[in-house]
């Protein structure tokens, strides 16, 4: 990837010439930092979607025996046969990795360090050294994270979610031996360094904008980030803690989360004075503030690549970041709604309900704003912006899905379904995915000065988003069937046999999901080396990342002084024989409109 | 790209929208629940009912708007208006935000609420059929209290897999005619059962599809539900909280019987074996 991404020579006063190891491997340029981010995130993907594809085999066809998987995996399928064991490691680092180590690295910390500065016009990060060091961290604790595959009883195999008892002792599943306690080093490592991330993004955000740059003029990329960046920096410290006191449980004798009486697999436990339900709330208490980290870049993403798209300024700009900042804060408060039935007080789950139904409502208008940016401009169906219809699409439909899982009442049978996975499939699945999708296609020239291919993202597209939305949009109707979660396989009762057909419909789409991202591949690959040469503006966008070369040079815009005049959606003017005002544009060239 | 096959290629996608919106709808009409046996499920099932109905609208609206909006930006060269009054911008978003959270919030706090609290604050009538649930890996011990309505004591440290799964102490007089059984659990009709939920060893939860009835069983809890069956029948029992490698078949059933119908199993269940699993 690297190879590309080369600063021009002379061009670049601020920095000295580096070696090759300082300016790919350990570099402090946040450009490459974010590209190493996209890429890790981008092989870690290609791990989890072969777990998906091990998932949807078992599902789809709960009978069949694979000799050919049997020798591969010959612990996994012992006799061809997928063990009930295996399937849950598999399901748990799913999970964990597309979660936390595709969507969080390529999203959040890749995007997020690509775009940040030079979205904001600064020359780095504000602190690029503490950068470089989030960055290996991340790396070391996804080593971790694949390397638990290969320990003495599998990988965690208690969920994504890691519920104690299951998670605390070792006895309780297979996966819950060495594997979890890897699981659990590993999320510390990757809290730390995206912790440290995001405590870079804020910082960023602060001090080092150009003149001129006010709050007010800050792309929608960039307010979706310091927002997820704060959320993370608030939430995720009590993951750390929590991970932290389930090691402790786990190896030290403590009972944080293990109550008196336990009786696993017939032996008596002596712990005593813990409860399960801690971890629940410490979890979600990280947990539900994670998925708008991760969300809320994405929408911002496509808001930011819509107006290109249309040719005419983003709906709403001001009413759209007060949402973000109302999403953010109430996006705090809603965590227990991932327990209305846990056990908790019935009182709590009524508070939990109406704050819920609450961040519906910036959510539902951040929504209209985008559907209506739409609203009568010249669309140029370019990749990126059919992505971005993608994101818009699934966000709408996630979010009515939301309205049942938000609410005690219907969650009672929703909860711990089908439904549910249907639901954060499409919002932390899908609306990320197609944001990432969308987001490469159109930053890709700025990041490796060549332009990825139309015609085989085209097809990508379609071959992407059809099947990603009918199997996740039929697996909130097995939710409604009464399909649970994480079951192995449907046929031991007689409630779900009426579900085999969608079962074998969702996987049969899933293969075709599955296979058309080597399409993906193939584009990415062959255009860094065979790719049209991009111009630096490619899209006739306006925020600052278009107005310097592309590639940019290590100090992002060279000599030239940097001061911003505008605000970024300065579409639809009369400049020149262009149609748009990029921020750099004084305002006796074009007036100022925002 | 020419603007000819640009026009077409944006139509196919504004098509793929409404087309995915439409068909999403036609499907989700088709699914229906699992047959409804308990008083307080129909509430939930009209609260259901209620979400699938307005968000179906607002779905097929959503999507089609979004195909309307492609197909005829694709047919634009100039844009018809550049920026919104910030005060429309304002009304627009704000009363479609408004017009959903009612939608949303109104159909919640007004049908939803009162379910929640008809189940949760419901004191269990005192004809109520209390039964003992013990879940562990991957088996539903059944406990009734026998004719005194009373449960013998029991202890953790009592516990025993083969020979006394709920560890009960057997010198305690009140545990004498308690009738214990495993994954097979009966009711009357017309009683309300109240179920006093555990756990011995790892998170479960107790699922009765039939009856809208969920209920996570945390270790070191002792959580209580209250519901009342309006249909005989023969249900079943799943578990639906991740509990290890056979949480998917820990399979448990549920009959409703006529009244005198569960006075006869229950002292089939009394008599041989008592205290053992069946």
């Amino acid at each position: 990837m690297s190879h590309a991404a080369t600063t021009v020579p002379g061009h670049d006063q601020s920095h000295p010439e580096l070696g090759f190891i300082r300016r790919y491997v350990f570099s402090l340029d946040h450009k490459v930092i974010g590209i190493q981010y996209i890429v890790t995130g981008l092989l870690m993907a290609l791990v989890g979607a072969a777990l998906a594809t091990l998932i949807r085999l078992q599902l789809g066809w709960p009978e069949r025996t694979w000799p050919l998987l049997a020798q591969l995996l010959p612990k996994g399928y012992a006799g061809g046969v997928m063990a009930p064991e295996f399937y849950l490691a598999v399901v748990t680092m799913h999970g964990t990795i597309m979660v936390f180590f595709f969507m969080s690295y390529v999203l959040v910390s890749g995007f997020g360090n690509y775009l940040v500065p030079l979205q904001v016009g600064a020359r780095d990060m504000a602190f690029p050294l503490a950068n470089m060091l989030s960055f290996w961290i991340g790396a070391l604790s996804a080593l971790l994270m694949i390397a638990s595959f290969f320990v003495e009883g599998g990988a965690a195999a208690a969920g994504w979610t890691a519920y104690p008892p299951l998670s605390a002792v070792a006895t309780a599943v297979p996966g819950s031996g060495m594997g979890q306690t890897i699981w659990l080093l590993s999320m510390a490592f990757f809290i730390a360094s995206f912790t440290l991330s995001g405590l870079n993004i804020v910082a960023t955000v602060f001090s080092v904008r150009a003149p001129g740059m006010s709050m007010w003029r800050m792309p929608l990329t960039v307010w979706s980030y310091f927002i997820a960046s704060i959320l993370g920096l608030l939430a995720f410290p009590a993951l750390t803690a929590a991970a932290v006191m389930l090691l402790f449980d786990r190896h030290a004798g403590t009972s944080f989360f293990l109550p008196a009486g336990l009786v696993v697999g017939g032996r008596h436990l002596t712990n005593s004075g813990g409860s399960p339900l801690l971890w629940q709330h410490l979890f979600w208490f990280l947990g539900h503030p994670e998925v708008y980290v991760l969300i809320l870049p994405a929408l911002g993403i496509a808001c930011d690549i819509i107006p290109a798209f249309t040719r005419k300024p983003i709906f709403g700009y001001r009413l759209s970041v007060w949402c973000l900042v109302a999403v953010g804060a109430l996006s705090m408060v809603v965590w227990g709604h991932h327990m209305f039935v846990s056990g908790m007080s019935p009182f709590t789950g009524e508070y939990f309900s109406i704050a819920t139904m609450t961040i519906t409502l910036p959510m539902t208008v951040f929504g209209v704003n985008m559907l209506a940016s739409l609203r009568g401009g010249a669309i140029r169906m370019g990749v990126p912006m059919m992505f971005s219809c993608a994101v818009l699409a699934l966000f709408g439909s996630g979010g009515l899905g939301g309205l049942y899982l938000g609410n005690a009442t219907a969650d009672m049978q929703l909860t711990d379904t089908y439904f549910v996975v249907g639901h954060f499939h499409m919002m932390i699945g899908g609306v990320t995915l197609m944001a990432t999708f969308g987001g490469l296609h159109y930053w890709f020239p700025k990041m490796f000065g060549r332009m990825m291919n139309e015609t085989i993202g085209k097809a990508h597209f379609w071959l992407t988003f059809t099947p990603f939305f009918i199997i996740f949009f039929m697996q909130h109707f097995l939710g409604i069937q009464g399909a649970p979660r994480r079951y192995y396989a449907f046929t031991a009762y007689d409630f779900l046999r009426e579900t085999r057909i969608q079962n074998l419909v969702v996987s049969s789409c899933a293969m075709v999901l599955i296979a058309s991202q080597s399409l993906f591949v193939v584009n990415f690959v062959w255009s860094l080396f065979r790719g049209a040469p991009a111009a630096d503006n490619p899209w006739e966008a306006t925020t600052l990342e278009w107005t310097t070369s592309s590639p940019p040079p290590h100090d992002n815009f060279g000599q030239a002084e940097l001061t911003v005049h505008r605000w970024p959606y300065e579409y639809g003017v009369e400049s020149g024989d262009r149609d748009f005002a990029d921020q750099r544009v004084p305002p006796g060239r074009v007036p100022v409109t925002a | 790209m020419s603007t000819q096959t640009s026009v077409f290629h944006s139509s196919t996608v504004a098509l793929l929208f409404a087309g995915l919106g439409l068909g999403g709808a036609w499907y989700g009409a088709s699914i229906v629940m699992p047959s409804l046996a308990s008083r307080h499920g129909a509430g939930i099932d009209s609260m259901l009912s209620y979400l699938l109905v307005t968000t179906g609208i607002l779905f097929v609206a959503g999507y089609c708007a979004l195909a309307w909006f492609i197909w005829t930006g694709a047919r634009r060269r100039r844009i018809d208006q550049r920026l919104t009054r910030r005060r429309t911008e304002w009304l627009v978003s704000g009363a479609l935000g408004l017009a959903v959270g009612l939608i949303a919030e109104g159909g919640v706090l007004a049908i939803g609420m009162p379910v929640w609290s008809e189940y949760f604050d419901a004191t269990p009538p005192a004809d109520a059929v209390t039964v003992e649930i013990t879940a562990q890996q991957f088996l539903w011990n059944v406990r009734y209290p026998g004719a005194d309505g009373q449960f013998g004591r029991n202890s953790a440290a009592a516990m025993d897999d083969v020979s006394n799964p709920l560890g009960l102490d057997r010198a305690d007089p009140a545990g004498r005619d308690d009738v214990v059984t495993q994954n097979v659990m009966a009711v009357p009709l017309g009683r309300a059962v109240r179920l006093r939920l555990r756990s011995k060893d790892v998170i479960h939860s107790f699922f009765l599809p039939n009856f809208r009835v969920k209920q996570d069983i945390v270790p070191g809890m002792t959580p209580e539900v209250v519901f009342f069956p309006t249909r005989e029948g023969s249900f079943e029992i799943a578990c639906s909280e991740l509990c290890g490698l056979a949480h998917y078949r820990m399979r448990g059933f549920f009959d409703v019987l006529s009244p005198a119908a569960f006075d006869r199993w229950l002292a089939e269940q009394a008599t041989p074996t008592a205290g053992g699993p069946r």
